[in-house]
């Protein structure tokens, strides 16, 4: 987007009646279309962006994406007469922009004459490929566990002080599909992040190469907060050009979702709309929807859009609105947990709220392995068991437990240690995450694998069982 | 057509003018695009509509036409196997003409225009008919018959019938009625928001369960066919999974199922296993029986309000035709969240969580919809409409309007409960929440339809079956003794207990994983048929009785608890041969418990 105010053709307008806010009030204007973008020159000679969010014949109600202070009632307002609109080209990768898809790296704006609407179209549900590419993170918790497919939207709540960015710099660094080559682009939408976050991003892609093949758009903590709106929508609009234009398979990322949501209430609370929980518009599932929704792959289009959305919790709290509405949007949810993290335990993943819905289409034989899904069960069920043993050992005591409540508590204790934990750059195949689950698993004596299949048991259990002999 | 002009637009609700006579409940066309749109109230000058489709671009002063029609279901031949949006545009002929990605403005029919259905009448000319009767079939696919029927309303004395294969904009009756000759298709129209009548007086008593193969369904918390359930519970405890595995298993001829405001890859997971998926009843793909209709999160609001009506009326026409139908909602909270959201750009009043004051009525008004009914019209039919609504609370907390109203208007309350989803205890419907008012009533002939089931065996169910409903009574004695149990447990843990309560908790244990545990993607598992469902609770029932008389003989629980037997009976649901193979279990509890017995010198 070009943001120079004379290059832009467009009707001029003075008379601004009333500024609430990040919302410009002007009198009733032939001609303006619903959802058209304007561009704002204030006295300051700053020009802003805007966006016309209601329009009567007798009144323009317009939303403002650049800095509000400065803003004044003499302020000139250009009616662009189209939507938002950026121009799309594989000439971002490499790139990095500001969050309103300004270059920020030196170069020169995008040019392409594919334009293309920020706020997309929905796609049609009959279109979708039900998605069943197994990506491998090397990450146990999340490959044996909580398995990410091509196309999902996972994402992951965190909290502030938690390694949600190293994590997702892990995951960045070592995602694959095992078996297949195929061309790869990272998107990388902030909203809200502090310098050093983005910084940290930055070294983090430029390390391991993968910064050729990534589009950065930053909108930083001291950017426009209503910038915010806008900022994940480019973002995404780019990764759809690339995923089912030009058959990449995009990873976008968009952290932290949770400034996203606070300037969608900021905008609400200055249009006077009714609040809901946590004075958040209640039309907030259906805005976040509308972002959340564009991850997938389609019929007749070779690329897939993958997402990994960001949000810090509130308060730690799940239920909170944000998280809550997220979770009920997108296919499952990595949860972070401060527990974990203060016993010194990376990744802090805590798996037993966490999900992944589309896991088990990810998974199996010819996918990952066979033994896949019901490792997986046993350990949440092993685990589940080993925590409420722990529980219970507060209270009574270790020795207070039986026998059975004192195995699922090393059990616990195990599996926090050797699955959970790994390193930041250690890479584990699928496989070595498989077996792993199996020798922790051999803590437990056979009948106590009710989750699994009898045959399975033969077939992998005793293996593991002699594995974890010969190491001693 | 009527021409007005815009004068406001926000969202996606507009306010138009200059058509005096406009009606609420009216489609409107919006903009050059012609964008549809639906009249929701009508002022002095002004009216306001609702718009199906993005308002991008729209400005004041663009036309607005009323279309003097309302919004209004296609109901005939065609409807089965599709997958619909929430205002009944086929999704693959959006597809088709805009690609994957919908784009606005575009018109489709509901119904198919280019198929000729093969019409066999049943009725001659002369034949005096009036609303609902039948007039002839057409074998929509091979596992469901369709009725054509008189619209309601209409009636007078056949003139002229066809036979052979016409498409259905081709008239296939002549009728003369009071107000001349009319001619009759194999479609009606039907406006969404009015139920569809039926007999007078024809409301019929709820009698028969709906067998889901589902065991902690079936057995503890029926469903009536032509009753009413919800299942509330937060994100990712277990709503969608339920309502697809109903979909799949029900014993109902057709089903509904409704995405309202869900995911897009939730319906592409439908649209790829329901046609692989064999109905085992009838032999054919479950695709045949199904109408999807899909208005994902994504899609605009106000169609996802409308998708909830075009679902019931789409449930009401197989009704009619005497059939058993069952329709999913996934989910109502984001229809009335809808509703909510609409009622906030009319600027109303909100009375509780920013919901209007007619909220419970609209809940109302839909779950009414649901029942058991003589159909209008002859022959004489019976057919049922039940529906099963997931409740999407926010934080996952009941005590809100959606889920309070809507438990005050169904029957069956399925309380999902996070604690078991994280456990990945599924489906997690907590067996002490949950309560089903059509237990005693459907219980009982439950076992009846079961004993109808496996002929060979017939002895040794109807001996079992007089039993039945005692067994469902003290299973679920035992799990909420249990909890009692555990709650102490908790405390003092397990080793301080006495041996006959860690009993309890052992067959306790036992239940949950080997009765209520069912795993939706397990092969054998996945629809339990309920003659194995009434075994499986037999065979842990017996085991405890067995197991008690030891323990009151002071065996100590942990020989029972270590016996091999005990991990077959939580596996043994997973078993292909099924019934066969329980009983070989049964006969090992009993094999193990009597040498238990034998060794410490006891008779049992
Ligand atoms: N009966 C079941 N068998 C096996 N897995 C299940 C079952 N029910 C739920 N699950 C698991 O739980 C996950 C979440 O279930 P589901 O998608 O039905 O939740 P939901 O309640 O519909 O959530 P949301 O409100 O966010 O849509 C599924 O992806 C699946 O992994
Ligand atoms: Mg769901």
């Amino acid at each position: 987007m070009v943001l120079d105010f004379r290059d832009i053709h467009g009707k001029i307008y003075r008379g601004v009646k009333e500024i609430r806010g990040s919302l410009l009030i002007l009198e009733g204007i032939p001609g303006v279309k619903y959802d058209e973008v304007v561009l704002i020159r204030a006295p300051d000679g700053v020009d802003r962006l805007g966006r016309v969010l209601e329009v009567g014949e007798d009144s323009v109600v317009i939303q403002v994406f650049g800095d509000e202070m400065g803003l004044q009632i003499d302020s000139v307002v250009k009616f662009t007469g189209a939507t938002f609109e950026i121009p799309v080209s594989d000439d971002a990768l490499g790139r990095m922009f500001n969050g309103r898809f300004e270059p920020i790296d030196g170069m020169p704006p995008i040019h392409s004459s594919e334009l293309r609407d920020i706020n997309g179209s929905p796609i049609n549900p009959r279109a979708r490929i039900h998605p069943n590419d197994f990506i491998q993170t090397g990450i146990s918790a999340i490959d044996g566990m909580l398995s990410l497919v091509r196309g999902q939207k996972l994402p992951i709540f965190s909290e502030s002080g938690l390694p949600h960015n190293r994590i997702i710099a892990q995951i960045a660094r070592q995602a694959t599909v095992p078996g297949k080559e195929e061309e790869f682009a990272l998107v990388f939408a902030a909203m809200g992040l502090k310098n050093d976050e983005a910084r940290y991003f930055i070294e983090q892609f430029r390390e391991s190469g993968a910064i050729e093949r990534s589009v950065i758009i930053l909108n930083l903590a001291d950017d426009p907060a209503i910038e915010r709106l806008i900022t994940p929508r480019i973002a995404l609009t780019i990764a759809e050009y690339l995923a089912f234009e030009l058959g990449y398979h995009v990873l976008t990322i968009l952290s932290d979702m949770t400034n996203y949501c606070e300037a969608l209430r900021e905008i609400s609370a200055a249009r006077g709309e009714v609040p809901g929980r946590g004075g958040y518009p209640g039309y907030m599932y259906s805005d976040l929807a509308t972002i959340y929704e564009r991850a997938g792959i389609v019929t007749g289009r070779k690329g897939s859009l993958t997402q990994m959305p960001v949000l810090t919790m509130p308060g730690g709290d799940k239920r909170h609105p944000i998280p809550d509405l997220t979770g009920y949007i997108t296919e499952g949810q990595i949860i972070l947990d401060k527990d974990l993290d203060s016993r010194g335990i990376y990744p802090p993943i805590n798996v037993l709220p966490s999900l992944s819905r589309l896991m088990r289409s990810g998974i199996g034989k010819g996918k990952t392995r066979e033994d896949h899904r019901e490792v997986s069960d046993q350990l949440y069920d092993a685990y589940s068991r080993g925590l409420r043993a722990r529980d219970l050992a507060r209270i009574v005591g270790e020795m207070g437990l039986s026998d059975r409540e004192r195995l699922y508590l090393r059990f616990a204790d195990v599996f926090e240690n050797r699955f959970l934990r790994q390193g930041e750059y250690e890479n584990r195949s699928i496989d070595e995450t498989l077996d792993l689950a199996w020798e922790i698993l051999t803590i437990l004596p056979p009948e106590e694998l009710v989750r699994v299949k009898e045959e399975t048991i033969d077939k992998y259990y005793y293996p593991a069982l002699s594995r974890v002999e010969v190491k001693g | 057509m009527r021409v007005g002009k815009i004068e406001k637009i926000s969202g996606s609700v507009v306010v138009g003018k200059g058509i005096d006579d406009v009606e609420v409940g009216e489609v409107v066309e919006v903009g050059e695009d012609r964008l549809i749109g639906e009249v929701i109230r009508v002022a002095e000058e002004r009216f306001i509509a609702q718009v199906y489709e993005p308002t991008s671009g729209l400005k004041p002063g663009d036309v607005i036409s009323a279309t003097g029609k309302r919004l209004v279901a296609e109901l005939g031949p065609g409807l089965l196997s599709g997958i619909l949006d929430g205002i009944g545009r086929p999704l693959e002929d959006l597809l088709k003409l805009s690609g994957p990605f919908i784009s606005r403005g575009i018109k489709v029919n509901m119904l198919p225009r280019d198929i000729k259905w093969e019409f066999k009448p049943v009725v001659k000319v002369g034949d005096k008919v009036e609303g609902g009767d039948i007039i002839g079939t057409v074998e929509e696919t091979p596992s469901i018959t369709h009725k054509i029927m008189i619209p309601p309303g209409l009636s007078g004395v056949i003139t002229h019938i066809e036979e052979g294969r016409y498409t259905i904009e081709e008239p296939i009756a002549r009728l003369n009625t009071n107000g001349g000759e009319k001619e009759i298709f194999m479609y009606q129209e039907w406006p969404v928001r009015v139920p569809r009548p039926f007999m007078e007086g024809g409301r019929l008593p709820l009698s028969e369960p709906l067998i889901t193969g589902q065991r902690v369904i079936d057995v503890f918390f029926p469903v009536a066919k032509g009753g009413a359930a919800c299942i509330p519970g937060g994100f990712g405890t277990g709503k969608t999974v339920m309502l697809h595995q109903l979909a799949k298993w029900s014993d109902t001829e057709i089903v509904v199922y409704i995405g309202c405001g869900e995911r897009g890859n939730e319906m592409a997971e439908v649209l790829t296993d329901f046609p692989e998926l064999v109905d085992p009843r009838t032999n054919r793909p479950l695709m045949e029986r199904t109408v999807l209709i899909a208005n994902t999160s994504n899609m605009p609001v106000s169609a996802r309000e409308a998708s909830i009506y075009m679902g019931i009326t789409i449930a009401e026409y197989y009704r009619d035709m005497g059939y058993d139908v069952a329709l999913m909602a996934d989910s109502t909270s984001r229809w009335a969240e809808a509703i909510r959201e609409i009622s906030g750009r009319l600027g109303e009043m909100p009375v509780e969580r920013g919901y209007p004051a007619y909220l419970p009525d609209r809940v109302a008004e839909f779950y009414e919809r649901a029942g058991r009914v003589k159909a209008l019209g002859r022959p004489e039919r019976e057919g049922s409409v039940t529906v099963i609504g997931a409740v999407s609370p926010p934080g996952g907390d009941f005590n809100e309007p959606v889920t309070i109203h809507t438990l005050r208007f169904t029957g069956v309350f399925w309380a999902l409960d996070p604690d078991l989803a994280y456990s990945r205890h599924f489906p997690a419907i907590n067996w002490l929440k949950s309560y089903s008012v059509y237990a005693d009533r459907l219980i009982s002939s439950f076992a009846y339809s079961v004993s109808g089931y496996a002929k060979e065996l017939e002895d040794w169910w109807t001996k079992k079956f007089k039993d039945f409903p005692q067994y469902r009574e003290r299973a679920l004695r035992i799990l909420s003794e249990a909890a009692e149990i555990e709650s102490i447990a908790r405390i003092i843990g397990e080793k301080a207990l006495p041996d006959d309560q860690r009993l309890v908790l052992l067959t306790a244990e036992l239940l949950k994983e080997g009765f209520l545990r069912q795993f939706a993607y397990d092969e054998v598992d996945s629809f339990c048929p309920p003659e194995k469902q009434v075994m499986i609770l037999e065979v842990i029932l017996d085991f405890h009785d067995k197991a008690s008389k030891l323990i009151m003989n002071n065996v100590p629980i942990e020989k029972i608890n270590g016996l091999p037997v005990v991990s077959k009976l939580m596996r043994m649901k997973y078993h292909p041969e099924g019934i066969t193979h329980i009983q070989e279990v049964n006969r090992e509890v009993i094999d193990s418990l009597s040498k238990l017995a034998e060794e410490y010198s006891l008779v049992i």
